[in-house]
């Protein structure tokens, strides 16, 4: 159907050029930060935060509030992709690679899958996330990341669709076989790359 | 991955506009016959996709506001964004006649179908009151007597969408109530609540805890919080509270 439907009388609003080469395909700058979940916003008092790695490891491992923060942390600059067609550029944040976290367990496992409070879940390969790709952060352009938008932690895998970057996240459970998570079990792509528009099954 | 290959992947496709109906000064309905059509469920949404002669494209989410039952006629109701690059075109140019590509449904989380029963709350801001129009329209179609309560938030009496349908709606059924508030402005005699949502209007509106209903909130980013979280207060089980929730820019949005 490409190339041979338009749309009468629509002209839209061109890109710079500088903006198509930032913009994954079907995408459009947002300057706010829309705010997306599929419930209420979960409230877990900081004491009762932990963070954990489970699953195919030798030994789990739970770092308290104030444990994780005791771990090396690194400041974060990137362009974030919503599947919703929204992108915001330069988003700042601060948090814990997932290198470091995962340097603690030992383990076999090639996938894996945040859990969250609220229940919810995504999937991963491992690869995806190890190599600098992805953080626990806590901070959002300087401030503790809001509740609405994941806080008190989140994970952030900037160069996938932000449903991956799990709210409200509490740890990671490391498999051996890929398993779906929330919304790859409703109809959205299990992998999720921005740039392959791999929005949705089969895409 | 043999879930895919149940599910198939979602084509774009082409669909001709049948009729447009001006809902309210900023809102339209869009009805489309789409031949291919493979159905859907009330809550879910489409990818609409537009495309200059040039090749320039621009793709936005917009809710499904007619039942299932309507298929293959889809209806999608529009509000018009004034900075927007898609509202604008598909509220002020495209006419019965047009085609509009896109492709469906999505979302399988936010959808509401009889058989899943209730009772029901639905509560609304703005227009977020569309995909729970098309749950209260399946429910009218499927003769569904599930007891179901909508609380709806606008602006104004004049921005309320669907107000006439709602009308009829609750004379049809009398397991349907509908509660209106309106934060800006109201008419003189106006009866309903004239304030933004809050713990009180909840407590009277929503069913008892005990209940335990099922619950669908939609509307812009602020509202949904604040109704989720006074839901939550009032002791119902985060687990049975479905949000959708606008970003700034009012567009439809379902899941990161």
């Amino acid at each position: 159907m490409s190339g041979e439907f338009f749309s009468r009388g629509f002209r839209g609003r061109r890109r710079k050029s500088e903006l198509s080469e930032r913009l994954p395909p079907g995408q459009y700058l947002e300057r706010d930060f829309p705010v997306l979940s599929a419930g209420p916003t979960p409230q877990t008092p900081l004491a009762n935060w932990d963070f954990s790695i489970v699953g195919e490891v030798d030994q789990p491992k739970r770092w308290s509030w104030d444990e994780f923060h005791t771990l090396p942390r690194e400041t974060i600059t990137r362009d974030i992709h919503c599947v919703t067609k929204w992108s915001k550029f330069d988003t700042h944040w601060e948090g814990v690679s997932l290198d470091t976290l995962l340097a603690q367990v030992a383990t076999a496992a090639d996938y894996v899958i945040a859990f969250c409070d609220g229940g919810y879940t995504t999937n991963l390969p491992l690869e995806e996330v190890t190599g600098g790709k992805a953080w626990i952060v806590d901070t959002y352009e300087g401030e503790p990341l809001a509740p609405e938008h994941g806080g008190p932690a989140r994970l952030l895998v900037p160069h996938l669709y932000f449903w991956k970057s799990a709210k409200w996240v509490r740890g990671l459970r490391l498999l051996d076989e890929d398993e779906p998570g929330f919304w790859e079990s409703l109809g959205y792509n299990n992998h999720g790359d921005p740039w392959k528009e791999e929005r949705y099954w089969g895409d | 991955m043999e879930r895919r290959t149940l599910l198939g992947r979602l084509s774009w496709q082409l669909g001709e506009v049948v009729a447009t109906r001006p809902e309210t000064a900023r809102t339209k309905s869009i009805t489309l016959d789409l031949p291919g059509w493979r159905g859907h469920r009330a809550g879910q949404h489409v990818d609409v996709r537009l495309t200059a002669e040039d090749g320039y494209r621009a793709e936005r989410s917009y809710s499904i506001a007619s039942p299932p039952e309507e298929a293959p006629r889809v209806t999608l109701t529009v509000e018009r964004l004034d900075d927007g690059e898609v509202s604008p075109y598909l509220t002020e140019e495209l006419r019965v006649g047009d085609k509009l590509e896109l492709r469906g449904p999505i979302g399988g989380y936010f959808v509401w179908e009889a058989e899943m029963g209730g009772p029901l709350l639905l509560v609304a801001g703005g227009s977020g009151i569309v995909p729970l129009m098309a749950m209260l329209r399946h429910r009218a179609a499927a003769e569904s007597t599930v007891a179901t309560r909508l609380l709806y938030s606008s602006r104004s009496l004049e921005e309320v969408i669907y107000r006439d349908e709602l009308d009829r709606l609750v004379k049809r059924s009398a397991m349907l109530a509908v509660a209106q508030t309106l934060t800006r402005a109201q008419p003189p005699g106006w009866t309903g609540y004239s304030r933004r949502i809050d713990l009180q209007m909840l407590r009277e509106v929503a069913w008892p805890v005990a209940q335990r209903p099922l619950t669908f909130v939609c509307g812009p980013t602020p509202f949904v919080e604040t109704a989720a979280a006074i839901l939550v207060e009032l002791g119902h089980e985060p687990a049975r509270i479905k949000t959708e929730r606008f970003g700034p820019t009012g567009e439809k949005h379902d899941g990161e």
